[in-house]
């Protein structure tokens, strides 16, 4: 599923009014720190919103807040336009895929659909029908007389997502869902999910700390450190405009240099490297010159051949210290500025020049792609 | 959309492609010896290893708790000191129907007098006299009285044969007549039988030198003495550690001299030692009156002419008896069968089913408890959980007896919880609350005692339940009390499971406690137990007893097992 | 010759004992008691003289006299004899006795005379109820009461039939709960004269008139198995009257001050001794002769009343019992056997009891529980 599928769909939600909202919401377990500080969020109906971040960065703290299992210390939370703070969690009718699925052990597969729908007081056979689309929705038809423990993990997987969504909720919180899958598995499933919730038209807050997860997953991804929003965007504009340097740090692969701004203009600015050398840059968290800042550039992003780049295009002097053959692309560790940890990701095309280490090169890049951001 | 293949399911058809090739013929190992042989003989290795690293404690297993309870077993039924301590009157016995009403003959009598005799010596007939006084009242004094008098049968008799002859009273000539010479065939037979016939007697070996063996000569001219010089000699040689031919014989030896003498032994053809002697003695007794045994036993003691006496003893002569069991759930052997034993005398049944009630209301009593502290302990965070975990085992570290002391303290009439009450008015100071010596004071203090039996357990299995089930469930739309019902309580079952089947178990033979508290109405089938081990003695009672208590546990096991599923025992 | 084997045999014993006295004698001694204060007494009163006397000798205790009949035929029936001297009471010796599982011994062999040269069986007496039992003490069950009870209206009960009057002296009572003594007390309070009491416990109406005596205060009846319960349940006025060991009482009343009095109407006597297990090696034996030749002499008797109001089994021994070690009293009134105590006393039958303990219990035991 590509971009393309994605944005008129947003375009679309983006004016309707917030079916989920977080305002100015904080959470202190101890009285002392704030474990989710200030936070603001709005989700539109039906959209595939991502809380990613390291642990302990207060994501799952507020996927447990809404979902009812925590209270806000302040702020408020609201579902569908109503405040939800003090509703508790069995009337907030949100389905919730749990990280090792929490599927009832001692209650066969239909068992554990049809417990929603006993608890709502709804008949046998309506009960019946439910369970068994919800079965057959996520292709495990024939598996309803099985206890979970007979199951694979995939299949529960599935039975836990089939469980949430049984009850036909708006509004689905999944927590690190694939953590406990082999790689094959949670990318296929991450797929079935997406497309799930997308022809369900549900409104999904899914949790990880996997960006490669959130990236192929969401609509928009919000990235949490320290408790705050660092950045919340669809995830081509995460990557490839990261708001800061934590972002661009914890988004894909990134390289940084350190130094201080020269000159700044609108849209370019010139950084002095800390061992002298020049660079340009695309000013996104400076001002004006004399500040500290981080430039980051992505590594496919750095060009070897500078002949591409223009005339007065500043370029660095690299050393190649190691070259990693890696099939569809190759990735050569250098030695930039002083720094040893510089990569850079070419193509493998048939005009590719492998890089040897000891070999002295040149490196530049366009200055949109290489961000000025706060410094670290 | 399709999943993919599933993991385990490749892994498993992988797995039977493999075992295809099995059917290919012998596989061999690379040193050539078949594939199979090498691996049983490395399983070998391992299971020794395995056995040898569990041996202490098979063996501990084996001589502590299997081996008594095997002897248990074995005790609720065994009775073959009858038949050991009197042999010949068991035997004489069998010809005595038992139904009319007359006592058995002389012959029966004359064979007691030898048995008794023997087992005079070797002091056991009080053993036999309480075995069976526990079926009549009575027979212990008779069996007692009777063994202190037995050496006084035949004294007439015996005087006349030492008036007769002073050599009758020498134990040199006694011996060298017993003996026979020195190269003549020796009746090694009669000694062996003596032999085994005093080893069962006393229950020990007697094995050892004798330093004597009876002529065949003699053995076939005067069968009873020598039976009865014999095990004389034994016992002397054995149990006395005195020598054989330094010692005057029993009366019982000289009473078989009698005895022989009288029914007409042919002495003409003898010449060995003696024979002069005993040509006289014959000739000297025959004008002596027969030994009366039956008048002799009836004057020593009027309960040998009991005949329900006599009835018992032949119905307790077999080796083994269902008499305890049969005891033990209120009946008894009679000589018209089976019966239940009079009213006032039934016990047993009334305290099992004391026991088993009262274990399943402390078993309840500790559910009820300990459900709530288990689980606060399983979802409390560690430092609270743990400080609630001290309290938990607290009990355990105060001696048993200290803790049912302190219950006592607590119930009694005059105690704290009586105290409070009046202080409080919630009782007058005359209607103080009676809560120990009962049935109360037993429950509250065993369920005390036991409740650890019951948490850890609970608290072991509800530790392993993960928080998100509750949250699950909730999210699913479960009201508080809901998700616990229907989620977090089935789960905790196997704790509850296991939990009340220690405790119930454990509860069934408690008996220290019930013995303190519990009154009269408050104890245990434990307690008689206990009380016929060490005070009435009566151990293959307190056997068929603690078998039955064994066997009911076992039933109740096994209805576990069908109703509730032992699988559904967790201990964590 | 009979005369002359037997002369002969016990002059090698004695010799063999002699000599044994003179060198083969263990120097541990494994003894076996009832602990509390009545071992005390023992040991306060021959066993550590005695060690005074043999520095090199080691005394073990044991507190197992209650399961004494029961451990010794354990014991046999496992060979393995661990026990060299045993404190049982007179029953048990003689069902030790009949067992063979106690040694018969010839008391006026091994034990000393009295000073006046009375051999020592006549000094013990009629205490020596068998042939293995060397008597010690006579002691007694008798009732306690409270002297403070207000319901009593100053009334004090004086004579057994008080212990079943629920009227003038209302409150609980602990009882014995085995039969013994409590059958015997009913059938006299029931008009039975006491030299009928055996004969008529042998019939089905005398053991019912008996428990129909006792159903008359059963609801007032709080049962006791340790000799502990009723002083404790007189001071903690659980109880308003109860039988127990006379010295039991007397140790609540002179020692520890508790408003309680003496009700000696009645009381049933007792004898408590040593008995040797059969079957012990030669210099253990040897050493445990020693020992009681000591122990049981009349000095050392008299001394063990200094601290526990038992009786002294010999008659020689009367008339040296002193003062309390403690506190001072005079002993002898103390005494079970005192002339003023032992007015009305009884003597229980051990051996009718050895026959009809296991009917009667069983009886006892089904009547208690319904």
């Amino acid at each position: 599923m590509g971009n393309n599928d994605r944005e008129p769909q947003l375009a679309q939600t983006a004016n309707n009014d917030a079916f989920v909202a977080f305002e100015r919401v904080q959470k202190s377990y101890d009285g002392e720190t704030l474990v989710v500080k200030d936070l603001n969020l709005s989700m539109p109906k039906g959209e595939f919103l991502t809380m990613l971040g390291p642990s302990g960065s207060g994501k799952t703290t507020c996927l447990m807040m809404l979902a009812g299992f925590e209270t806000a210390t302040h702020g408020e939370i609201k579902l569908d336009g109503r405040q939800i703070n003090n509703i508790p969690p069995h009337k907030r009718g949100i389905g919730m895929v749990f990280q090792n699925y929490a599927l009832f052990p001692h209650m066969t597969v239909a068992e554990n659909l049809s417990f929603p729908l006993e608890v709502r007081k709804i008949g046998k056979s309506d009960r019946e029908g439910k369970v068994k689309r919800a079965l057959d929705m996520v292709q495990m038809g024939d598996f309803g007389g099985r206890r979970p423990a007979q199951l694979s993990g995939g299949q529960q997987q599935r039975i836990a997502l089939a469980r949430a969504l049984v009850f036909e909720p708006e509004l689905v919180l999944m927590d690190e869902p694939l953590g406990a899958l082999d790689k094959q598995l949670r990318e296929h499933m991450q797929f079935e999910i997406t497309n799930l919730a997308h022809e369900l038209g549900i409104t999904t807050v899914y949790v990880t700390h996997d960006q490669t997860e959130a990236l192929t997953m969401s609509d928009r991804v919000a990235v949490f450190d320290d408790g705050r929003i660092q950045q919340l965007a669809p995830p081509d504009e995460l990557y490839e405009s990261p708001d800061n340097s934590f972002v661009a740090q914890f988004i894909g692969e990134n390289n940084t240099l350190a130094g201080t701004v020269k000159e700044i203009s609108d849209d370019i600015c010139l950084v002095e490297l800390d061992d002298g050398g020049l660079i340009d840059a695309k000013p996104v968290n400076v001002s004006q010159p004399g500040e500290r800042t981080t430039i980051s550039i992505r590594p496919e992003r750095v060009e070897v051949d500078i002949t591409k780049l223009g005339e007065n295009a500043h370029t660095l002097d690299a050393e190649v210290l190691e070259f990693i053959y890696m099939g569809d692309v190759f990735r050569t560790r250098l030695r930039v500025a002083g720094r040893d940890d510089f990569i850079i990701k070419t193509r493998n095309s048939a005009d590719q020049r492998r890089l040897k280490p000891g070999e002295k090169i040149k490196i530049g890049w366009l200055p949109r792609d290489c961000r000025a951001l706060d410094a670290v | 959309m399709r999943g993919p293949p599933d993991h385990k399911e490749q892994k498993h058809t992988d797995g039977d492609k493999m075992s295809d090739t099995t059917d290919t013929g012998p596989v061999l190992a690379a040193d050539g010896t078949p594939l199979k042989r090498s691996l049983r003989r490395a399983i070998r290795a391992q299971k020794l290893r395995a056995l040898a690293l569990i041996a202490p404690l098979l063996i501990f297993v084996l001589v502590t708790f299997i081996a008594p309870i095997a002897d248990m077993l074995f005790r609720s039924v065994e009775n073959q000191i009858v038949s050991n301590t009197l042999p010949n009157t068991v035997a004489a016995l069998d010809d005595w129907d038992g139904t009319g009403d007359d006592l058995p003959g002389q012959d029966t009598f004359e064979a007691l007098y030898y048995d008794m005799f023997l087992a005079a010596e070797s002091k056991r007939h009080t053993r036999l006299g309480s075995r069976l006084n526990y079926e009549e009242s009575g027979i212990s004094s008779m069996f007692r009285t009777s063994g202190r008098k037995v050496d006084d049968i035949g004294e007439d008799q015996i005087d006349a044969l030492e008036d007769i002859d002073a050599s009758w009273e020498d134990e040199t000539f006694w011996f060298n007549m017993m003996s026979g010479a020195d190269d003549a065939p020796k009746a090694s037979g009669i000694l062996a039988d003596q032999r085994e016939r005093l080893a069962k007697l006393n229950q020990s070996g007697f094995d050892g030198e004798v330093g004597f063996a009876p002529s065949q000569e003699i053995a076939d001219l005067l069968p009873r003495t020598v039976r009865a010089y014999t095990a004389f000699a034994l016992f002397t040689a054995i149990a006395d550690e005195d020598v054989v031919a330094e010692e005057e014989p029993w009366e019982a030896v000289k009473v078989a001299l009698v005895e022989d003498l009288h029914s007409g032994a042919d002495l003409s053809g003898y010449d060995g030692a003696g024979a002069e002697e005993l040509r006289a003695a014959q000739s000297g007794l025959a004008d002596q009156p027969a030994i009366d045994y039956k008048q002799a036993f009836i004057d020593m003691n009027e309960d040998w002419g009991n005949l329900d006496n006599w009835k018992t003893i032949k119905m307790f002569a077999p080796p083994f008896t269902a008499g305890y069991f049969l005891n033990a759930v209120d009946l008894q052997k009679t000589p018209d069968g089976v019966q239940s034993r009079p009213e006032n005398e039934q016990i047993y049944i009334m305290l099992f089913q004391r026991t088993l009630f009262m274990s399943l209301v402390i078993m309840g009593s500790c559910i009820l408890l300990g459900y709530p502290v288990a689980y606060l302990l399983a979802t409390l965070p560690a430092r609270s959980a743990n400080l609630l975990m001290i309290l938990v085992l607290l009990p355990f570290w105060t001696s048993l007896l200290v803790r049912t002391s302190a219950w006592k303290v607590m119930l009694q009439q005059q105690g704290v919880i009586n105290d409070t009450l009046v202080w409080l008015g919630l009782v007058n100071d005359a209607g103080r609350l009676v809560m120990i010596n009962n049935q109360f004071g037993t429950i509250v203090a065993m369920t005390h005692i036991l409740l650890p039996f019951m948490i850890l357990p609970m608290y072991s299995v509800m530790s392993t339940i993960p928080q998100t089930y509750v949250r699950a469930a909730r999210s699913l739309g479960a009201t508080n009390w809901t998700s616990f019902w229907r989620v977090y309580f089935p789960q905790s079952v196997p704790g509850i499971g296991a939990g009340s089947i220690l405790v119930f178990i454990l509860s069934i033979g408690y008996y220290i406690t019930p013995e303190i508290v519990g009154g009269t109405t408050g104890t245990f089938i434990s307690n008689r137990i206990a009380y016929h081990i060490s005070s009435s003695l009566n151990w293959g009672l307190a056997a068929a007893l603690g078998s039955i208590l064994l066997f009911a546990v076992l039933i109740l096991y096994w209805a576990y097992d069908k109703i509730v599923g032992i699988d559904n025992v967790k201990l964590g | 010759m009979k005369l002359t084997t037997t002369l002969m045999a016990s002059t090698a014993l004695t010799v063999a004992a002699v000599s044994a006295h003179a060198q083969d004698m263990a120097d541990s001694l494994t003894l076996v008691s009832w602990g509390g204060a009545y071992q005390e007494s023992q040991m306060k009163a021959y066993v550590e003289p005695y060690i005074a006397d043999n520095p090199g000798v080691s005394v073990t205790w044991d507190e197992s006299s209650a399961e004494a009949v029961a451990k010794l035929r354990a014991m046999d029936e496992a060979g393995n004899l661990t026990w060299d001297l045993v404190d049982v009471t007179a029953a048990d010796a003689m069902r030790l006795c009949d067992e063979g599982l106690a040694m018969e011994v010839d008391h006026d062999e091994i034990l000393a005379p009295a000073p006046d040269g009375t051999s020592a069986s006549d000094d013990f007496g009629d205490m020596i109820v068998s042939d293995c039992f060397i008597p010690q003490i006579a002691y007694s069950y008798t009732f306690g009461y409270r002297n403070d009870v207000a319901e009593w209206n100053g009334q004090v009960p004086t004579e057994i039939c008080d212990v079943f009057d629920l009227e003038t002296f209302p409150g609980k009572r602990s009882l014995e709960k085995r039969p013994h003594n409590n059958m015997e007390w009913a059938l006299m309070c029931d008009g039975v004269a006491r030299d009928e009491i055996y004969d008529a416990l042998e019939t089905e109406e005398g053991r019912n008139r008996a428990l129909a005596k006792l159903d008359t205060i059963k609801d007032e009846v709080v049962w006791w198995s340790s000799g502990a319960d009723t002083p404790q349940l007189l001071a903690d006025k659980e109880v308003v009257f109860g039988s127990t060991y006379n010295g039991r009482l007397f140790s609540l009343i002179a020692e520890q001050n508790q408003p309680v009095e003496m009700m000696w109407d009645s009381q049933a006597y007792d004898i408590d001794g040593w008995i040797i297990p059969a079957g012990l090696e030669d210099d253990k034996l040897a050493r445990v002769l020693d020992f009681l030749y000591f122990a049981t002499d009349t000095q050392r008797l008299a001394d063990q009343a200094k601290y526990i109001s038992y009786g002294p089994a010999r008659k020689s021994s009367a008339p040296l019992v002193g003062e309390h070690a403690e506190l001072g009293i005079d002993m002898a009134p103390h005494m079970p056997t005192s002339p003023e105590n032992s007015v009305n006393a009884f003597v229980m039958n051990f051996e009718w009891w050895a026959d009809y303990r296991d009917d009667l219990d069983a009886k006892f035991q089904s009547w208690l529980a319904n």
